[in-house]
Parts: C-alpha cells; sequence; structure tokens
C-alpha cells in the first residue's frame, strides 16, 4: 500500500474529528513519500485529542502541504523521497497503526545507516516549515516557574548553576508563605487571559491547593493509575515471549479507561496523563522525571502560556523490580538526590520554554522551595548578576513583570 | 572542549617520549574499559563537570594518549554498541535481544590467529544481553574460539540461590531497557567455577559483594580476581551504571559518572600492582558513544541516546601502558570501530573482516 492510493474510506477506524481532518487533505495526503506521511498521521488520528495549539499547528501544516504545487513538494521532501524502505514498512498497516509505523520505521533507518539522511531531511522541512507558516506568537508573554527543593533542610551547593549565566541569582529573598504566591500569581494570570490548557501547575508530589481554573496535573492524583500500571507491567513481564519492545508498543497502546483515568470528564488531559506514565522514561517510578517529562510535554504540545512545576522528593534508587513492586507508602525517598534532579529540571524547563514562540519576551522563574535563594530570567533581567538585598517573590514577580 | 580539559593540566602533559622499543619482554597484554551510557562533556570535560572526574583528569589523562573525536556511526544502542566496539564493524543486531555479534570479535582473532587458550580471553559484562559478547556466530570463527563470559550480576543471584534481599543495590537492571533480564545462554560463567577458576568461595563472594554498592563495582571486583588468577592476556570489562541516566535522574547520572571515574583509577591502579600486568599492559578507556546534547529539541538531554545528533555519536578514548605517549591529545576523529584493528597491531593478530584503521597514533 502506497500514499497515491490513499481513500477516505480507509480513515473509518479514525476518531470523528481525525476522520473528517485527514479526508479534508486526502489529495495532499495521496502526494508525499511513506517516509514522511505515517509521521503526519501518527498526529492525525490523535486529533480529538490534542490540545488547541497542536490542533491548530497541525491544520497550518496540512493546509501549507496542500498548498505546494507538485515540484515545490518535491524540493520540500526530497530528503525523505530517498530513504529506502523495506517491503515490511510498505505492506504495514501504517493507515491504522502509524505510531508503530514510525517505531518501525525508527529501527529500520538505524540499522540500514539512513538515520542521519532522515535526520537531515526532517530538520530541512521542520526549518522550511516554520519559515513559511510562522508559529503564532503567544497571548500574553509566558512565564515559567520551577519549585525545587522541597523536604531538604540544607544544602551547601551552589544552585541554578545552568540558569546563572542568563538571569539574575538572589541569595536574600523571604520564603514566607511562596508557593502560596507563586501559585496565587499563576491564577492571577489564568483570571486575565482565560484559555483552555493556558495555565499549568505541574506537582511531582502532592498538590498544594490551587485555583481550578489551572491545568494540573500531579503525580500524587495519579497514585492509583501509577499502581494500575505497574501492575500491567509486571504483568506483561512475565508473559512468556514479551519483549522490551513489545511492552512498550503495548503500553503505548493503553487508553485512560485502562487506568482508571477516564472519570476526569476531559479526554484530552486524561489522554495527556496517561502518556506521561505510559510513553516517559523513569516517569513511573520517580517523580522527578515525571514533573520534568510532564512540563516538557505541556510546554511542546500545550504551549502555556503560564506553567508552575513543582518537583518533590522522589523514592531512593533500587533494583527496577523493586522499583516495580514499590507502594507509596514503602518508599524510602531522597531529598537531596531530587534537589540535584530538580535543579537541571528547572534548567530543562527554562530550555524548553524557550523553544516556544515569544521567548525573547518570555520570563522564567526558579525557587529553592522554603529557602532564600531563587533566580530569574527575563527580557530586563541583567544577566549573570547576583542581588544580595533583601527581597520576597511579590517583588521578584513585580521585576518580571 | 576535551582537548581544553586536558591543556589545562599543564606541563604534566607535556609530551613523554617513550619508546616503543621500551616495551618489557613479558607477553603483552590490553585491559579494554567500556562505559555502556556514555557521559556528556557537560557533566565530564568542560571546566564545571571536571569536579565529576577527578581521577580521569589528575591521574589518568597525564598518562595517556587521549582522542577526543572518537565517532560511533552505528546503532546507538549499548548491547549492539558494544558488539561493535569488539567486532570493528557496525553490527546491524537487535539491541535488546539475546544474539551474537555478526561478525568475528577480538577475542575471535586474538585466540584464534594467536593460538591462546579460553582462559586468555575474558569478558566481565552487565548480565542483560552481553552474555552472546564473547564470540560471533561466524562460520570461520564462532564457537569454542571467543571469550569467556563473566556475568556478575548472573553470578551473585547464582550464589545467593535467589535469595537477593541484601544485594538489591548490585543486581540493578539494565537501564536502557529496565524492564527486562532476557534469558541467558551461550558460553557464561558457571558458578561451581567461582571456586575452581577465581578461587573463591561462595561464602566469601557473598560477603564481599555485600562491601560494595554498585553492579559497576561488582564487576571491577570480578575483574580483578580474574586478573590476580587467571591473568587473561585479554580482558573487557563493560560498565554501565551511568546508563541510569535513562530514568531521567540527573542526580543518579552523576553518581554513576563519579564511580565510573573511580573504577577506572582503580583498575589502572590494579594493572601496575598486579606482578602478570604491571609494565606490560595497555588499558584503553572508552565509552560505547554519548548522549544527547541539550540543544536538540527532539531529546531530552542527558536522558537518552536516540537523536543521533554529533554529540551522542561523538565520545573520546584514552590509551595507557607502556609505548604509549604520555600526555598527548588527539583532535582528528577517529571511529569507535578503529580499535579493533588497533588491538591486532598491538597484540599481533589480524582481524580480517573489521571495518576500522589501526591507529597510527598507537602504534
Amino acid at each position: 500500500m502506497l500514499p497515491r492510493d490513499l481513500k477516505p474510506e480507509q480513515f473509518r477506524g479514525y476518531p470523528p474529528e481525525a476522520r473528517k481532518l485527514v479526508t479534508n487533505y486526502i489529495a495532499a495526503l495521496q502526494r508525499l513519500p511513506l517516509s514522511f506521511l505515517p509521521s503526519v498521521l501518527r498526529e492525525a488520528i490523535e486529533f480529538d485529542y490534542k490540545f488547541p495549539a497542536e490542533r491548530r499547528a497541525l491544520e497550518r501544516e496540512l493546509a501549507n502541504l496542500s498548498s505546494l504545487s507538485a515540484e515545490q513538494l518535491q524540493d520540500w521532501l526530497q530528503g525523505f523521497a530517498q530513504i529506502h524502505l523495506s517491503a515490511a514498512l510498505e505492506n504495514f498497516d501504517w493507515i491504522n497503526a502509524p505510531a508503530q509505523f514510525v517505531e518501525q520505521l525508527s529501527s529500520h533507518l538505524w540499522t540500514t545507516h539512513q538515520l542521519d539522511a532522515f535526520r537531515t531531511a526532517a530538520v530541512a522541512y521542520a526549518d522550511r516549515l516554520r519559515a513559511a507558516v510562522p508559529p503564532e506568537p503567544p497571548a500574553m508573554p509566558r512565564l515559567g516557574i520551577a519549585v525545587v527543593g522541597q523536604g531538604v533542610a540544607s544544602y551547601d551547593e551552589p544552585l541554578f548553576r545552568k540558569l546563572r549565566p542568563h538571569g539574575a541569582y538572589y541569595s536574600r529573598v523571604n520564603p514566607e508563605n511562596g508557593l502560596r504566591v507563586l501559585l496565587d500569581a499563576v491564577a492571577a494570570r489564568a483570571k486575565a487571559h482565560p484559555a483552555p490548557y493556558a495555565h499549568w501547575y505541574i506537582d511531582g508530589g502532592q498538590p498544594a491547593e490551587h485555583d481550578v481554573t489551572l491545568t494540573s496535573v500531579s503525580y500524587a492524583a495519579l497514585e492509583p493509575a501509577r499502581a494500575a500500571l505497574l501492575g500491567k507491567m509486571r504483568a506483561d513481564i512475565d508473559r512468556p515471549g514479551m519483549g522490551p519492545e513489545a511492552l512498550r508498543t503495548h503500553l503505548a497502546q493503553l487508553r485512560p479507561a485502562d487506568l482508571g483515568l477516564d472519570k476526569g470528564g476531559d479526554e484530552v488531559l486524561d489522554r495527556f496523563r496517561i502518556k506521561m506514565l505510559t510513553e516517559g522514561s523513569g516517569t513511573q517510578v520517580f517523580s522527578t522525571t515525571f514533573a520534568q517529562w510532564t512540563a516538557r510535554e505541556a510546554l511542546r504540545r500545550a504551549q502555556p502560556l503560564t506553567l508552575l512545576v513543582r518537583f518533590a522528593p522522589r523514592q531512593r534508587q533500587r533494583p527496577m523490580n523493586e522499583l516495580l513492586a514499590a507502594t507509596a507508602e514503602s518508599a524510602e525517598l531522597d531529598p537531596v538526590g531530587s534537589l540535584v534532579d530538580a535543579d537541571m529540571g528547572a534548567y530543562y524547563n527554562w530550555l524548553n520554554q524557550q523553544r516556544l514562540p515569544g521567548a525573547d519576551q518570555a520570563s522564567f522563574l526558579a525557587w529553592f522551595e522554603g529557602h532564600s535563594q531563587a533566580l530569574t530570567i527575563g527580557p530586563a533581567t541583567p544577566r549573570g548578576t547576583t542581588s544580595t538585598s533583601a527581597v520576597d517573590l511579590i517583588q521578584i514577580l513585580a521585576s518580571l513583570a | 572542549m576535551r582537548t581544553g580539559a586536558a591543556m589545562a593540566l599543564g606541563s604534566t602533559l607535556i609530551g613523554n617520549p617513550v619508546a616503543l622499543a621500551g616495551i618489557p619482554t613479558k607477553k603483552k597484554k590490553v585491559v579494554v574499559i567500556t562505559f555502556g551510557g556514555g557521559a556528556r562533556d557537560q557533566e565530564t570535560f568542560v571546566p564545571e563537570g571536571q569536579e565529576n572526574i577527578p581521577n580521569l583528569m589528575r591521574d589518568l589523562i597525564p598518562q595517556s594518549t587521549f582522542f577526543t573525536q572518537v565517532v560511533n556511526r552505528g546503532i546507538l544502542g549499548h548491547y549492539v554498541a558494544t558488539a561493535s566496539l569488539a567486532t570493528g564493524v557496525y553490527e546491524t543486531i537487535n539491541n535488546f535481544a539475546s544474539l551474537p555479534p555478526e561478525h568475528p570479535t577480538v577475542f575471535e582473532y586474538f585466540r584464534k590467529d594467536l593460538r591462546r587458550p579460553p582462559t586468555d580471553a575474558w569478558v566481565v559484562a552487565p548480565s542483560n544481553g552481553f552474555n552472546r559478547i564473547g564470540e560471533s556466530n561466524n562460520r570461520s570463527y564462532g564457537p569454542g574460539l571467543g571469550a569467556s563470559v563473566i556475568l556478575p550480576k548472573h553470578l551473585l543471584t547464582a550464589a545467593m540461590s535467589g535469595r537477593t534481599t541484601d544485594y538489591g543495590h548490585l543486581l540493578r537492571d539494565n537501564y536502557e531497557s529496565p524492564l527486562f533480564a532476557q534469558d541467558l545462554g551461550g558460553n557464561e560463567f558457571q558458578l561451581q567455577q567461582l571456586e575452581m577458576m577465581l578461587k573463591l568461595s561462595v561464602d566469601d563472594f557473598k560477603s564481599h559483594a555485600l562491601t560494595l554498592s554498585s553492579p559497576d563495582e561488582l564487576s571491577v571486583y570480578i575483574a580483578r580476581r580474574l586478573m590476580r588468577q587467571l591473568a587473561p592476556s585479554l580482558l573487557w570489562i563493560t560498565m554501565h551504571d551511568i546508563d541510569i541516566a535513562h530514568a531521567g535522574a540527573y542526580s543518579l547520572y552523576i553518581e554513576g559518572i563519579r564511580r565510573t571515574d573511580r573504577l577506572c583509577a582503580e583498575m589502572w591502579k590494579a594493572i601496575q600492582s598486579e606482578p602478570d600486568y604491571a609494565g606490560n599492559t595497555t588499558l584503553f578507556i572508552l565509552p560505547d558513544f554519548g548522549r544527547d546534547s541539550d540543544d536538540d529539541s527532539g531529546g531530552n538531554g542527558f536522558q537518552h541516546h536516540r537523536t543521533g545528533d554529533a554529540l551522542s555519536r561523538t565520545t573520546w578514548m584514552m590509551a595507557l601502558g607502556p609505548g604509549i605517549r604520555e600526555g598527548v591529545v588527539y583532535d582528528r576523529p577517529m571511529q569507535s570501530t578503529d580499535l579493533v584493528p588497533t588491538l591486532g597491531s598491538l597484540l599481533g593478530f589480524s582481524p580480517s573482516l573489521a571495518q576500522g584503521r589501526p591507529i597510527a597514533e598507537l602504534l
């Protein structure tokens, strides 16, 4: 089966919005090389469960592909057209299982030493698409906040070392009521610029009380789903013939209802939550990894205007079979190790925020929870500076406004 | 970056014009240490990363010839990449399957060409899939000509008869596919050989294991025991602690780097203190490949090696020992498949099917 043979009725297995989307653009899809098309379908098949920013981006990409002449399309996608595929890939059910196709394609590219060529083609395409269809600017300057170090009484090593060159480091922050101040600031932004999935609060532990308008994901709230997932993983591992790749495929096919995550009344967010557990690496066992990965995916996919991520202590490292079997109650925590994880996680949060449109106007704040150290980055923040003046988080936030 | 780190050591890096003719008459030996799970420059050779590798920086680099651009153009999975290092060919076997390399390994060339007994080539490796690393399925070589493979974690599990409560920290898994330990097969070390070959009772092994803190420490312990009892001429150790990075916990990744740094220095000290090795042994240390860059939005920084970007493909190598010039840094790109032909030239065998080239700077 090749793309040119595509017909609308072949997409009847797609959810309604996705089916409508691909049917509208079937002529454009028929013109795409097989090394490229399933990557588009992988996004399209999830269209009903995507965030608004993702939906708009995909629609704009398809509209752009549709607008290109045959010569232009050939020029845009020539790198992909030169990728040699196997007969097995050509015969794969890439219409109904595009994600699995892409996994197989990845393996094929590595094995046949075509990964570098594919990577070059993908980068060139992304650059051209960005130029032809510039990303939408945010409705307001973005603000990212990372709260690190929960549960750490004292820590003598320098914090925020990777962030310091980009902003101002504060050493005398009044920590009183700090988390409340930050959550209130996030809520105020949500009220000032309400939009679906635009203002997020991610917590690596038990979430603090927060405004209901925030999109919230927390490790503690997902504990039942996580326990159910770990149970399924243990059962899968014991199954004859199961290998790591088969397990990964199986996990990717799990739906919110499989883990009791379908009761929230928000199918988009339910899908997002389950993907954090089934597609992340380490998110199932380490809360710091969960918080960092969830922030990364929220930024990449939902492109929020505001994102507050609070890291919490993760359990200590143990053999994987013990980690998989552990209950929340039995886990011994590693607060200092978690602070180091979170420090790096804060850096990654900032990097990922800066990959979004409007980076030159975006701001970022990292704070050592309960302590006097913080760091800010913003368009007006002097780089690589240190402030030893007494200050509170309200004042710091004001400096970023 | 790595050049700068090495040159910052100043006068200790002034080249030592040791003549190749200075190699003693004892039988030449080679020890290779690979890391399954590379460490990036950010956490190692840049100024702020050097605190994580004090032993490499202060002790080993000044004594070594150091190559800053070792490129791996193959599949960036640990088993298949280690197999590629060991064959000198970019292998394409399934990284997660228990399969032998498709091309002859360095151990087979070594033993067949030089008519060496099985006890003269050993691999100490993590217990996940690496049990087949010792010999290929190549018809001209293959079964019976490869290295003996010790899987210390498997050995410990066997010694404990499955009761591993106190040893969990030494039995941590393959982080790349953290949920699986494949069925073991092939030429693996048998428990009864513990006493016969390593002269180590099960009880002594168990009690010593309790003093160790990680699987790689266990591997080094076994490697040292091998050196003491069997003194193999070709010993290959694959370490794996750093690869905890796949779980996404940065602090654990850094701990792995620091531990690996310490263990490399311990191995070098062991080489210098063992009579069978001192003065006639070349040590090679190299990660199998790197990890993803922070700058590639397709990856997640240190956590994986999936993007195939330059940082994930590029790593370094150091060589130390008699006849190897000290304090010399080479920036020219070389490939990880060059290792086997280099070992062939050093030890005197002919790796006829390897794709790489001998590294002239070491010969």
